[in-house]
């Protein structure tokens, strides 16, 4: 099996230059219908409902609920919409309550997977092999079938309504990711290195905090990224497990105590969107050659 | 562990603690297992147990705050002649066959299209990836404002093309709910299912391109007989993810329909949602999980065998 995840330097197309040895071949009308119309269609309506957020929670409700006019664009832009979410709503809190529970559970689950991948990619105890194949397996299962059982376990152990139950749950779908993502970035690790260092007299402890983990760093960014946006994005359990506003994540918020009454407050609502969106968007933007290579790793697996 | 690396000082203790480190380093399977404690540990109490526990729920009458007795197979017979649950099924299959049949073809055009030569590349990669990695229930919201019965952009859009004179009831009509929720599910899917294939497309030796076509074949036949058997494993897979999503589809489903109108759109796991936890039948709700589990294993299986493929196509090695 090949190296799934690789360094980002090589996830960069690594043939840029001469990859399509062909195509100079190919007309440039010819290019344009196959290739330019069909991308900008795929481009417009994949960024369509973004515009459409950042549209809506700047107009002023009379041109929202007007069908006369250019509804693409805003005449006379507000921030009432955001002045309302930020000062009127709990969403301050819900912000806080999601990069909490994210950050925790990240750390967990992110510490968690160092040891496990290692053990199970270098230490190679008895048995390994089949941890590993279980790991993966524990990846597959949806928090879908999950969250019932879970809820009785939640109530049972009064963890109802309280963040905790988020951060003990989470890791149950980033550990199996996490793991999986780093045992592929340690596979790529030379052995002989550890060798040299447990032959220097080196502990375990020592190859894997001064000579895996600092080799490791662009496979624990990636597993990082990864395991936050999933956190970030968790929707099921966070609905199941909390009821009271203060402890409610961003999307449970805005679907839930948002939408009240018969007049929806789209402005609101979709401000409401934006933010909660935007965070996990200016990470990705940071990091998108790691997050690419995480999701393309664990899938190539 | 660390006090083995310095000299063992000479209170008893330590030297006892240490030279249990010091073995504890020698046997690696002591130590796997101990590096393995936290993961195994949580992965057990909170996947494994609950794996169980909705198993066993399925089989008992439990409502919330009371546990409930062995009714052997009574949800499931319930279930079975519920017409409710038949139409969930049907909206899971229908659901998940059409949105992944659709997810894949454009996804496949999109991966095509990006393998190309372009200028920014990296910059449209990072952000067609956009709609897969922002929260599903939030861009679910900006669909929900898109298809609005009274306000919709897409009705405003059409009457002003002069194709349709009247605003369309997106979510108000069972099959317009249904082709609606696919669309959006389609929406945040394809991103994947193109970045992916194209991580594997890239893979691909362009000298097989050349000699292809000095060898006359046209660009279908390349697409045919070139990209195709070599994306294969990688589709598979890619496919199984998808499949695997799109089958146990919870949020996009509760954002924009809560199941309605008239249980259009309810899903296997939407409704085991309105069963368990607004409605209490906790035992019911695990029953249509439960379900749900044969239909995720076919698709495991087909992923495995997707891989066994691919080992095979690079000569079995691992």
């Amino acid at each position: 099996m090949r190296p799934e995840v690789e360094l980002p330097t090589a996830i960069t197309v690594p043939r840029a230059t001469d990859s399509q040895g062909m195509s100079y071949l190919v007309s440039l009308p010819r290019r344009i219908v196959t290739v330019w119309i069909p991308l900008g269609v795929f481009v417009i309506v994949l960024l369509f409902p973004f515009y459409w957020m950042v549209i809506t929670s700047i107009k002023p409700d009379a041109e929202l609920l007007s069908r006369t006019g250019n509804p693409f664009w805003v005449i006379h832009p507000t921030l009432a919409h955001i002045e309302k979410l930020f000062f009127r709503t709990g969403y301050p809190e819900w912000l806080w309550n999601t990069v909490l529970v994210s950050v925790v559970a990240t750390f967990v689950s992110i510490a968690c997977s160092v040891l496990a991948a290692y053990a199970i990619e270098r230490l190679r105890f008895k048995g390994s092999r089949y941890v590993g194949m279980s790991i993966f397996l524990a990846y597959l299962v949806p928090p879908s079938i999950l969250f019932i059982p879970l809820a009785a376990m939640v109530y049972k152990l009064h963890l109802f309504d309280t963040r905790l139950a988020l951060i003990l749950t989470y890791p149950t779908f980033l550990i199996p990711f996490c793991t999986w993502l780093l045992m592929s970035y340690f596979k790529t690790i030379p052995f002989e290195l550890e060798e040299c260092a447990l032959i220097d007299g080196a502990s375990r402890w020592q190859v894997l905090v001064k000579i895996v983990l600092p080799l490791a760093v662009p496979g624990l960014i990636s597993a990082g990224i990864f395991a936050f946006t999933l956190s970030w994005n968790e929707f099921i359990y966070a609905l199941t497990f909390i009821s009271s506003s203060e402890v409610k994540t961003v999307p449970i918020g805005v679907v839930t105590e948002l939408v009240e009454g018969d007049v929806y407050q789209w402005g609101s609502l979709m401000a409401g969107a934006l933010f909660g969106s935007l965070p996990v968007a200016i990470l990705y933007s940071f990091f998108v050659e790691y997050y690419v290579s995480g999701l393309t790793g664990a899938v190539k697996e | 562990m660390r006090l083995a690396a310095h000299p063992v000082p000479p209170l008893t203790s330590l030297r006892l603690v240490a030279s249990f480190a010091a073995r504890l380093q020698d046997n690696r399977n002591a130590l796997g297992l101990l590096f393995m404690l936290p993961s195994a540990l949580i992965l057990l109490v909170f996947l494994t147990y609950p794996l169980g526990l909705g198993t066993w729920l399925g089989f008992t009458d439990a409502k919330v705050g009371r546990p409930g007795e062995f009714i052997g197979l009574g949800n499931f017979d319930f279930l079975w002649h519920d017409p409710v649950t038949r139409l969930a099924l049907f909206n899971t299959i229908f659901y998940t066959v059409v949105a992944s049949v659709i997810k894949f073809g454009l996804g496949l055009w999109l991966a095509l299209i990006l393998n190309q030569h372009l200028p920014f590349k990296a910059f449209l990669r990072a952000i067609v990836l956009l709609p897969f990695i922002v929260p599903t229930a939030l861009s679910a919201i900006a669909f929900w404002w898109i298809y609005d019965s009274q306000f919709s952009i897409l009705s405003w859009l059409l009457v002003k093309m002069g194709l349709i004179t009247q605003y369309i009831d997106f979510l108000g009509d069972p099959w317009n709910a249904r082709f609606s929720t696919i669309a959006a599910n389609i929406w945040r899917g394809v991103p994947f299912v193109a970045i992916t294939l194209l991580a594997g497309l890239q893979t691909i030796s362009p000298s097989y391109y050349e000699a292809a076509s000095l060898d006359g074949a046209t660009p279908y036949q390349q697409f045919r007989h070139v990209t195709l058997p070599l994306l294969t494993p990688i589709i598979a897979v890619v496919m199984t993810f998808s499949v695997l999503f799109t089958f146990t589809d919870f949020q996009l489903i509760y954002v924009l329909t809560r199941g309605g109108p008239l249980n259009a759109t309810h899903l296997m796991a939407t409704l085991s949602f309105q069963r368990a936890i607004p409605g209490g039948s906790l035992g019911e709700g695990a029953a249509i999980a439960t379900a749900m589990v044969p239909f995720l294993l076919a698709a495991i299986l087909v992923s495995y065998f997707g891989l066994q493929r691919r080992a095979w196509q690079q000569g079995g090695k691992d």
